[in-house]
């Protein structure tokens, strides 16, 4: 599974950080950080995730 | 309801962002009946939160729309509002006549402003505003000129929002609001009042303990001024209400369901009847809706939560499908707003506490901690500047919310 967040449209509202603390989680500055190749047994959270941006800047891309 | 009879109609009333959810998690749980979405706006389904934001300040208006999944394979009636339920025939009434028979049916209403502060109080075409909708907040842009003073009425989440909107659009602005500091009983009154100190540090009027008695207009129709309770007159040109919003559920009068605050339901979000048993086949969502909390005990207050109207679509679609095998809803509350280039953030629900932890509040970095507690015990959580502080309180709320 592939996991890409457009930097350019997070607006650090940690809301996949809450969805999948597996995979994303902040820094001191509320910097955003993530697993950009998680296990494939993470993928209903990191949808979740996906599902919970209110900018919807996180796509899953399921591993083929 | 409790045996899962699959439904072969499922009609949403409501085409925004708890009815969108509610479609999409139904096409993705299997549904493969008909799916009809009724929406009292001619938009397509939108995003509120930006119109308080990026839409009043940005030079080309922020795009909301919500973006709908290929294959969800739905009917659309927008621009067309539902006036009537009949529980018993289970059938919906349009305002244009037309009726729409369901098995399952998912109230996704949201809520509208509040406005009337006082009798006679002048509208839109005279320079007085709500802002609830993309149409409110298109008409409140083109009114938010340069040199134009602006009055905010309503200190809360909404009010300090465009009261720094219009800031940062260079107007004169004055935000009014009845409690000794902004948000007092949402968050307390230390986190209040750095929040009055954000306003008045941009360079807004910021008036307490104060409210609007009178709105004055010239010759031509428009707003000239207000008059407030301690008799100041105040020159204004644009003036906004922010006064909250009400559950948008007058068309379920004469239905027997009583909505008072919002659609009472079930922990799975079924309708509820005053007697407690569950309206056949009916689920409601999102700002529309009054859903226990397992953090306060089973009482369900009305949020009106992006994330809440968001994640309730979803379980409610899912409790259409699965009845009782469905899980129980015990999503975290979660609720953020920007102003003046900061985020507020919070878990839980901060305005029930009966005592406040400031942890960190410091003005010059602008960052803000506080937790907030009920006889002892973690209710909720809020930072400024602190996003990364919240996971770990929300862990904690976590675990008193059974699943
Ligand atoms: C300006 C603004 C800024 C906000 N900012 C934030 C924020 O920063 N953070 C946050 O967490 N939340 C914020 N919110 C709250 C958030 O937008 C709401 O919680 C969310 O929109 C609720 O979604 P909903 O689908 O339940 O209701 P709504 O979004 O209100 O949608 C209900 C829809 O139903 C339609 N409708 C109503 N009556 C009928 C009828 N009889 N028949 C047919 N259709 C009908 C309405 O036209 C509307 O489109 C904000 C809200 C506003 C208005
Ligand atoms: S939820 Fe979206 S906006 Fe927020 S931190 Fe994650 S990716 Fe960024």
């Amino acid at each position: 599974m592939q996991i890409t967040v457009d930097l350019n449209t997070c607006e650090s509202h940690g809301s996949c950080v809450f969805a999948a603390p597996e995979v994303f989680s902040f820094d001191d500055d509320d910097h955003l950080q993530y697993e950009a190749e998680p296990d494939d047994g993470l993928r209903a959270v990191a949808e979740k995730a996906a599902a919970s941006c209110p900018v919807r800047a996180i796509t899953v891309v399921p591993a083929s | 309801m409790s045996a899962a009879v699959s439904p072969r109609q499922v009609v949403i009333v409501g085409a925004s962002l708890a009815g969108l959810r509610a479609a999409t998690a139904l096409r993705e749980a299997g549904f493969t009946g008909r799916l009809t979405i009724v929406g009292a706006e001619r938009h397509a389904p939108y995003d509120r939160p930006p119109l308080s934001k990026q839409f009043l300040t940005a030079d080309v208006p922020a795009d909301t729309a919500l973006p709908v999944p290929d294959g969800l394979r739905a009917r659309w009636l927008l621009g067309r509002a539902a006036v009537r339920l009949d529980p018993y025939r289970r059938v919906i009434t349009l305002a244009d006549g037309m009726r729409l028979p369901y098995c399952g049916l998912v109230i996704a209403t949201g809520a509208a402003a509040r406005s009337g502060v006082v009798d006679g109080e002048p509208g839109p075409e005279q320079g007085v505003f709500t802002l609830r909708g993309r149409d409110d907040a298109a008409a409140l842009r083109a009114a938010l000129t340069p040199g134009r003073r602006l009055l905010v009425l309503g200190a809360g989440f909404l009010g300090g929002e465009v009261a720094a909107a219009g800031r940062a659009l260079g107007l004169d602005v004055t935000l009014v609001e009845s409690g000794a500091v902004p948000l007092e009983r949402a968050v307390g009154a230390e986190v209040g009042a750095f929040v009055g100190t954000l306003h008045r540090e941009k360079g807004i009027d910021l008036r307490t303990g104060t409210t609007v008695t009178e709105f004055g207009t010239g010759p031509d129709g428009r707003l000239k001024g207000v008059r407030l309770a301690d008799d100041q007159l105040l020159a204004v040109d644009v003036a906004v209400l922010a006064l909250g919003a009400a559950p948008a559920t007058g068309w379920l009068a004469g239905s027997g369901i009583e909505a008072v605050g919002g659609v009472p339901t079930d922990s799975r979000l079924r309708a509820l009847f005053p007697d407690g048993t569950t309206v056949p086949g009916v689920v409601a969502a999102g700002d529309a809706a009054r859903v226990p909390q397992p953090l306060a005990d089973g009482a369900a207050p009305a949020l009106g939560h992006w994330a809440g109207a968001a994640e309730q679509g979803a379980a409610a679609a899912r409790t259409l499908l699965l009845g009782d095998a469905a899980p129980a809803f015990a999503e975290v509350p979660s609720f953020w707003s920007d102003f003046h280039g900061v985020r507020l953030r919070s878990v839980g629900l901060p305005g029930l506490a009966d005592t406040v932890k400031v942890h960190e509040c410091d003005r010059g970095a602008r960052r803000v901690e506080a937790s907030y507690h009920l006889d002892g015990r973690l209710i909720g959580a809020l930072t400024i500047g602190r996003t990364s502080r919240l996971a770990a309180y929300r862990r904690t709320l976590a675990e008193y919310t059974p699943r």
